[in-house]
């Protein structure tokens, strides 16, 4: 007898209909931690994500057994797949808030996720070249970015940039650790960001489009740094001398605005996870942190640092 | 009669007419399961003490992760949405209708291939590709161009999304001249009409729904849209003053927050309630144009 293709395609598609929809349902994705020492699922912070795969890429010549697969998205998005049991290491540019520890605590049944201090960065503020300010105050960027601020034209802090009066901010999006930290450390944990300023995906972002606005300000990680912007020194009040941000003045904590980089675990970390780890704040890591522009752990940091 | 086909052929008929069924029923099934899964999501948030309808539809504030006044207000999101998809419009229709009668009453033979294809082909580039070429293009032509400070603003995502209607445009709406017949068209010329009187007066009012359906796809693919305006807007929640405002679009704001917000929390229900406040506005849109279109019929 002659075979219909037609039927033949017919049966095939509603097969698979039916196959996929007799598969395991998995509501909360399970546990996507694989558990064999293949591969790492490493999530989270933007501002760490270079850092991330060049800890990545250069592990995989250590022991080439493991691989590591690196991703960003932002600190919240790291957190929220650590809450989620969705990553081996989230990376985080700050401390989990309350919440997000109980959360997580509630998903591992009552024990805490590990956290691991790798590497500090300094945030840095940046403005154009073109921009005549050489340093700032924490109280001028708070006035600056804070909903309510008074601080908007260019003139008020008394200098004339080429480009407009007027201030224009540049920001992160609220997955964004950097944004937390900013935050928290310059408007207030208490207020809010004045709306209006442009809310970038990513570090190099914030980098690039101050770089090509005359006009105006950001603030992303020391590591983002290049020589098409400028970084301002940073005293806590105004009127004090500013600190430039470099790895001696970030360890010994006299630039105020820098923070340690964490990188969280669910506990039970599988032994893989954890040589991982321990290599990262050994020599070999932390020698990869300076490379990358960011502040070892202060047992690392070089003799003769600036 | 004497009934010829064996009984298998009979069952086979029957099998393939419930397969063509069970398909097209398919998708109305899909859109259902669509609106359910996503006001599942939303649900939630109404019984949230700080969430209020009224805010959330006209206030421009928007604070979903603050630690102190947590404010859900679209509306600075809905207005970026909404200028960035009518600066679009503005751009796209008059040089998508005009593609689309030049491609279908001017070009004979080979060039309305070629054009043809090309017009396509503009249709098949990646959206974030056209994110890509409004960041790292079109910022510094616009700043050079119109001498403003940011070039990411509702100009640049408008005239990528013009670029990216075009395609739909030009297709249906040469589609909608072509359906006219041509006896229409012999008989303005035997009228003594001239090329343009011929289009204007006949040819647009006679396909003019097949048009307006041209158009509302483009609308419908502007508002939807969400990589490029998420790369070229400025991504800024204020409601703008001019078109070199940098905006926030709903699309981009439920992109660039629903990998944070952990699911079940107020900010996850709040993103689903704008993906519901999304169908809302389209689907007044195509109901004005439905309506609009009948209208135009009964006259």
């Amino acid at each position: 007898m002659k075979q219909n293709p037609f039927i033949l395609g017919a049966i095939a598609l509603s097969a698979t209909l039916a196959f996929t929809g007799c598969g395991k349902k998995s509501a909360d994705s399970g546990d996507a931690r694989k558990t064999e020492a293949i591969s790492i699922q490493n999530i989270g912070s933007d501002t760490m994500v270079n850092l991330a795969q060049e800890w990545a890429e250069a592990y995989a010549k250590v022991d080439p057994n493991v691989s590591v697969e690196v991703s960003g998205g932002g600190s919240g998005v790291g957190v929220s797949a650590l809450i989620n049991g969705t990553c081996d290491i989230a990376n985080s540019s700050r401390k989990l808030e309350l919440e997000e520890v109980e959360k997580a605590t509630a998903k591992y049944g009552g024990k805490h996720p590990l956290e691991h201090l790798v590497a500090f960065d300094a945030l840095a503020i940046y403005v154009h070249p073109s921009n005549p300010m050489t340093e700032i105050s924490i109280e001028q960027l708070g006035e600056i970015y804070r909903e309510g601020g008074q601080i908007s034209k260019w003139s008020q802090l008394g200098v004339t940039v080429p480009g407009g009066d007027e201030i224009v901010r540049v920001s992160r999006q609220n997955n964004s650790g950097t944004y937390h930290y900013f935050r928290e450390a310059v408007v207030g944990k208490k207020a809010d960001f004045k709306q209006g300023s442009r809310d970038m995906n990513g570090s190099k972002e914030v980098v690039d489009l101050v770089a090509s606005t005359p006009d105006a300000i950001g603030y992303s990680g020391i590591g983002y740094r290049t020589n098409k912007v400028k970084v301002l020194k940073v005293s806590r009040k105004t009127g004090d001398p500013g600190v430039e941000p470099t790895i001696k003045t970030t360890l010994d904590k006299t630039y105020p605005i820098a923070r340690p980089m964490f990188m969280y675990t669910p506990p039970g970390e599988p032994a893989e996870v954890e040589t991982y780890l321990k290599w990262i704040v050994s020599e070999p890591g932390q020698k990869i942190v300076i490379h990358a522009g960011y502040i070892p752990l202060p047992e690392f940091a070089p003799k003769d640092a600036p | 009669m004497i009934n010829s086909r064996s009984a298998f052929s009979i069952y086979r008929e029957k099998a393939i007419e419930l397969l063509i069924r069970i398909c097209g029923v398919s998708a109305i099934v899909f859109v259902f399961a669509i609106f359910f899964f996503v006001f599942r999501g939303g649900f939630p948030i109404f019984g949230d003490d700080r969430f209020g309808l009224w805010q959330f539809l006209t206030s421009p504030d928007w604070y979903p992760t603050s630690m102190s006044n947590v404010r859900y207000g679209t509306l600075a999101l809905t207005a970026g949405t909404l200028s960035v998809t009518g600066v679009a419009m503005l751009i796209a229709v008059p040089f998508g209708l005009g593609a689309a009668i030049f491609v279908s009453e001017f070009s004979v033979g080979k060039t309305r291939e070629i054009l043809k294809i090309v017009i396509e082909l503009l249709a098949a580039i990646p959206s974030i590709v056209w994110g890509f070429i409004g960041l790292t293009v079109m910022n510094p032509l616009i700043q050079k161009v119109f001498g403003v400070q940011v070039g990411l603003n509702i100009l640049n995502a408008a005239i990528l999304l013009a670029l990216m209607s075009i395609p739909v445009i030009v297709s249906i709406g040469e589609d909608a001249l072509k359906a006219v017949p041509d006896s229409y068209r012999e008989a303005s010329i035997a009228l003594g009409a001239t090329r343009w009187q011929l289009i204007y007066r006949v040819l647009l009012p006679a396909a003019k729904n097949g048009l307006l359906a041209a158009v509302l796809l483009g609308v419908g693919r502007a508002v939807g849209e969400t990589m490029a305006v998420l790369m070229a807007t400025g991504h800024a929640v204020h409601i703008p003053h001019s078109i070199f405002d940098s905006v926030r679009t709903l699309t981009a704001t439920i992109a660039a927050e629903l990998g944070e917000a952990s699911e079940g929390s107020p900010h996850y229900s709040v993103l689903f309630l704008i993906g519901i406040l999304l169908f809302t506005i389209t689907f007044i849109v195509n109901l004005v144009a439905d309506l609009v279109v009948k209208g135009v019929k009964n006259k």
